[in-house]
């Protein structure tokens, strides 16, 4: 019997006073972005934040709760925009969105900063705290090492498979920080979008599998933006040491991920991206019910660990009523199936 | 195909033009707000304030005619009201035209945000969108007036599709709206319409979708009207020569900020359009000498001849101080002006124009 677990990997969009407030304290240039060192008042607004985020999850009625990387100002790339062997240089587009972040250039070593784990250990407070929480566990979130090596600018190790492989050390030295959580989400969409030439597909999983290693928690290697190539397929489910990778339903050609299901095998566990990420329509729960069970049919094992019900990408994009709204839709979803 | 901008670019030639050459002198569009028009945008929503929407009606007018004389004292041959009455490009268009809803802002980068709209429903067209804009500058104006619309393929990219099976629907009902809008205000008097499209520069495969979204809007439109296009920051490669089949009369482009690398892209094959060049940049925040403006105007020179070189900024000025984005357009067109008569004079060489 496969467990359905609603769930999303987090960088929700800031609830719409906070956009104001934190426009206030911060400004509005490049310059003004978050560095990690933020002033009290600026962390004491992204606590607010951070617990309006939790209680969004805990009264939708998600099985894992997300931190929701408010302070990601520059969306997955934040781990070293804010760290301190990294130069911000110009803001390029993020992906193939109209959307942009600074451009984090690697200068020197980068060792473990601990800013996420940080960040982490008060949404693991919060979610203590909180009444109803107790069904509810920690999903915590970092770009896997092959995006994050992509979105940067290596101007100290000289060599792409070094940086990649930094990049995987940095990224488990963060991991090994982090309170108890039940899942990490590894965010991996250049795996979509720019994927490793022929060949190189095992340092990319390589990378991979070194920042899964450092936690006992479930392991999501989420991909989106679209399917992912057969043979990088092929070389995730064996390599990277996910518990489950992460696939778009919602982007791109969903019988190509089908196709790629049933030729390939998968990880014990799936993670589904159902609900658009990047569309203010909201999916009702049957709907994302549906989806699941065409998903499942198609695919010839008895069943998975688990299958997680996510967003096919970040919900930043939304504004924060839809968002909310697509929150509850997972959570519903997942209630139908049971 | 190619309109026929030799058709109707003499209009645009003042009566007591000095010299014998002719470069057409433009915007793009945007001009930055007096500080009392950005209060005056708020004051109107305070609750405690007796400001209310006639007095801001009243203060938009204020600031159109402002803008206005503005860019006619800067010497410009065509002007435009610097967009005071418009929020944002997509918002604006979005707010008039039924179909659209609003759910609030959404990121674009650190904190900036955009009201980017959903469409919710098939679009279609109800009140005129900026005829009495246009009617109300006209009057206010001297020189004709260059009315700027934001295209259908970035109304359609830049929100939300919940109503479509494919975008790429959204953006031909769109045009055929745009063309309705250009048609009325045509009527209305307008001789110089400008589509802007931001986003085919983040999506240059789909430069299909804009020529047929292109064609609807041309569809029927007299040949004494110049339509033009403006399409800023990207790498204009992606899209050339494929604009040469695009039915337009002038295609503008940003290239200032890009140190005009881009100029031989546009040279092989032959560029057919006119070409509408920025010459300055819209984002550094330093007035170029009339020297180096004179400069950048040959620059595009080596694209067209002088009959078919229309000059203008590289993008909407708005996000620059005003006394700024004043000195660069009066810069511009001072060079403009003494390029001419180099030209005149033979003092420039056409077929070597970087030449001393």
């Amino acid at each position: 019997m496969t467990e359905r677990v609603a769930a999303t990997p987090g960088l929700y969009p800031l609830p719409d006073r906070a956009k104001e407030t934190l426009s206030d304290l911060k400004g509005h240039q490049k310059g003004d972005l978050l560095s990690g060192d933020e002033s009290e008042s600026i962390a004491a607004e992204y606590g607010e934040v951070r617990a309006e985020y939790v209680d969004d999850q805990l009264d939708a009625g998600l099985d894992l709760i997300s931190e929701g990387q408010g302070r990601w100002d520059d969306m997955i790339a934040h781990p070293l925009t804010v760290h301190d062997s990294v130069e911000t240089g110009g803001i390029v587009r993020y992906y193939d969105n109209n959307n942009f972040y600074r451009d984090p250039r690697v200068v020197d070593d980068i060792g473990a900063s601990g800013d996420v784990a940080g960040e982490l250990e008060k949404a693991a407070d919060l979610l203590d705290d909180a009444d109803g929480a107790a069904d509810a566990s920690l999903a915590t979130t970092l770009p896997g090492p092959y995006s994050l090596a992509d979105l940067a600018t290596d101007e100290y190790y000289g060599d792409e498979a070094e940086f990649q492989a930094a990049i995987a050390e940095f990224l488990a030295g963060e991991v090994a920080a982090f309170p108890d959580h039940e899942t990490l989400f590894l965010l991996e969409p250049s795996l979509v979008t720019n994927p490793p030439a022929e060949g190189d597909e095992g340092r990319a999983t390589d990378a991979i599998a070194t920042v899964a290693a450092e936690t006992d928690a479930d392991v999501v290697v989420q991909t989106f933006y679209g399917a992912l190539g057969e043979k990088l397929y092929a070389h995730l489910v064996d390599e990277a040491g996910a518990d489950a990778l992460g696939l778009d339903l919602v982007a791109g050609d969903r019988d190509d991920t089908v196709y790629n299901v049933q030729e390939f095998g998968s990880t014990d566990s799936l993670s589904l991206g159902l609900v658009d990420g990047q569309n203010t329509l909201v999916e009702d729960a049957e709907t994302v019910a549906e989806r699941v069970e065409w998903f499942e049919e198609q695919i010839p094992l008895e069943g998975f660990d688990r299958t997680y019900l996510t967003p096919n990408t970040e919900l930043f994009y939304l504004p924060t009523n839809k968002y909310r709204e697509k929150l509850n839709a997972l959570a519903a979803a997942a209630e139908v199936l049971d | 195909m190619v309109r026929n901008p030799a058709a109707n670019r003499d209009q645009f030639r003042p009566h007591d033009h000095p010299n014998e050459t002719f470069l057409l002198s433009t915007v793009v569009g945007s001009y930055p707000k007096p500080k009392w028009l950005n209060r005056a945008d708020e004051l109107v929503d305070d609750p405690d304030s007796k400001f209310d929407a006639s007095d801001l009606e009243e203060a938009h007018d204020d600031a159109c005619r402002l803008i206005t004389h503005e860019h006619e004292r800067a010497g410009l041959d065509t002007v435009v009201d610097g967009e005071m009455r418009r929020n944002e490009m997509v918002e604006f268009f979005a707010d008039r035209i039924d179909g659209y809803e609003f759910n609030g802002p959404v990121k674009v980068w650190g904190h900036n945000y955009f009201d980017k709209p959903s469409v919710v429903e098939e679009v279609e067209y109800d009140e005129p969108w900026l005829v009495d804009e246009f009617e109300f500058t006209s009057n206010a104006a001297e020189r004709p007036v260059k009315v700027p619309i934001t295209g259908p393929y970035t109304l359609g990219f830049w929100a939300f599709n919940e109503a479509y099976p494919s975008t790429e629907e959204l953006v031909y009902d769109l045009a055929d709206l745009v063309n309705e809008e250009v048609e009325k205000l045509v009527e209305a008097g307008a001789r110089y319409i400008q589509i802007d499209e931001p986003a085919l520069a983040t999506t240059p495969e789909d430069h299909a979708i804009v020529g047929e979204a292109l064609e609807r809007i041309a569809a029927g439109i007299p040949e004494e009207v110049r339509i033009g296009l403006h399409v800023c920051y990207g790498d204009y490669s992606r899209i050339y020569p494929e604009i040469n089949d695009y039915p337009i009369d002038e295609f503008d482009v940003e290239l200032c900020n890009g140190d005009f690398e881009q100029i031989p892209t546009f040279t092989d094959p032959e560029f057919e359009p006119d070409l509408a060049l920025g010459v300055v940049d819209a984002h550094t925040a330093e007035v170029e000498s009339v020297e180096e403006i004179k400069e950048n105007i040959r620059q595009g020179l080596r694209v067209v001849p002088p009959e078919k070189l229309t000059i203008s900024p590289d993008c909407g000025l708005k996000l620059l101080p005003r006394d700024i984005a004043y000195g660069k357009t009066e810069n511009m067109v001072t060079a403009v002006r003494e390029v001419e008569a180099e030209i005149d004079s033979g003092e420039i060489d056409l077929d070597n124009p970087l030449d001393d």
